[in-house]
């Protein structure tokens, strides 16, 4: 993340986010899939580590290998129409001010406690309290169980989270570069995908 | 080159004076009333600089009516006009936060030449 001064002066936190070059590889329509979408691929990757059957699949589109495939569902027929197999998307696809939903896999935490996993509440760290950072009751005795759900110490992070309603405040075609406020799920470099916001602000 | 360094790089103020904590300053600032933008000038002393390349900032202490005012402001932001250094101070260390606890004499900065 960085920071940008926006025409009126004011400072926007911001993360940069390298948007492509992405190209359509494949196009999923009800008549063939039984439902609509576009298949993206974004990155290079040797042709030496693609086997058989997606090479078939990359030759068919007319494109070089990609290293990472993703779908995006598309509502809208007549942007179906607009998109060709093997075309390629860039970041003047939006525009500044517009606002988006932005998907990434969080940062790994390891094994984490309660408190930091589920924001429960510490003890008194001193005057002979013996009761720090650790979990409390686990519920009523009269069920005879712990029920499911139940929020305990475990493994945090590494999930497929969504931040939506995101503005978008530059973007810069000619880099490929998206300036979106705020920050976004994952480590840097990850993989992230980027869609129309499915609550609209105006 | 790093891409955010480049972005960073391209809205950084290369026209402003060297000046660090110490250093007595008018700092013109822009203000926008309505729609109307006029210059409004806070001068006090500087008692720290704080972070570094696009993000770093500055905080000027006066004492306006009998009250200490403090006020921070992004040293690249284009809402500042322009900054004059009208002295130098010599102080020794870089946070200057002993001038909160002290007032009149007591928190004088000795001039640098």
């Amino acid at each position: 993340m960085t920071q940008i001064f926006d025409d009126s002066g004011n400072l926007v936190p911001v993360t940069v986010v390298e948007v492509g070059p992405c190209r359509v590889v494949q196009k999923k329509t009800v008549e063939t899939d039984g439902y609509e979408a576009v298949q993206v691929g974004i990155g290079r990757q040797k042709e030496s580590r693609v086997n058989k059957p997606l090479k078939g699949h990359y030759a068919k589109a007319g494109v070089e290998p990609h290293r990472y495939l993703r779908e995006i569902r598309v509502e809208d027929s007549e942007v179906m129409k607009a998109l060709e197999v093997g075309q390629e998307l860039r970041a003047d696809l939006f525009q500044p001010g517009e606002y988006v939903d932005v998907t990434g896999i969080t940062k790994g935490k390891g094994f984490a406690g309660v408190i930091k996993r589920w924001n429960f509440r510490r003890g008194p760290m001193s005057h002979g309290s013996m009761y720090h950072r650790r979990v409390g009751s686990l519920g009523a005795t009269d069920p005879q169980r712990v029920f499911k759900g139940r929020k305990l110490p475990g493994r945090m992070g590494g999930d497929r989270r969504t931040v939506q309603g995101l503005r978008v405040v530059k973007v810069d075609a000619e880099r490929n570069l998206l300036l979106i406020r705020g920050s976004v799920p994952g480590a840097k470099g990850s993989l992230l995908e980027i869609r129309e916001t499915v609550k609209k602000k105006a | 080159m790093d891409i955010i360094r480049s972005i960073e790089e391209a809205q950084m103020r290369t026209d402003l004076p060297e000046f660090g904590p110490g250093d007595t300053l008018k700092v013109h600032v822009k203000v926008v009333e309505g729609d109307r933008e006029r210059i409004q000038v806070f001068e006090g002393v500087c008692i720290k600089r704080d972070g570094g390349g696009l993000t770093e900032t500055f905080t000027v202490r006066k004492i306006s009516q009998g009250v200490g005012v403090e006020r921070t402001f992004p040293v690249h932001s284009p809402r500042i006009d322009r900054i004059e250094v009208v002295r130098k101070g010599r102080v020794r260390r870089a946070r200057l936060f002993y001038l909160r606890d002290r007032i009149g004499k007591a928190a004088r900065i000795k001039e640098r030449r």
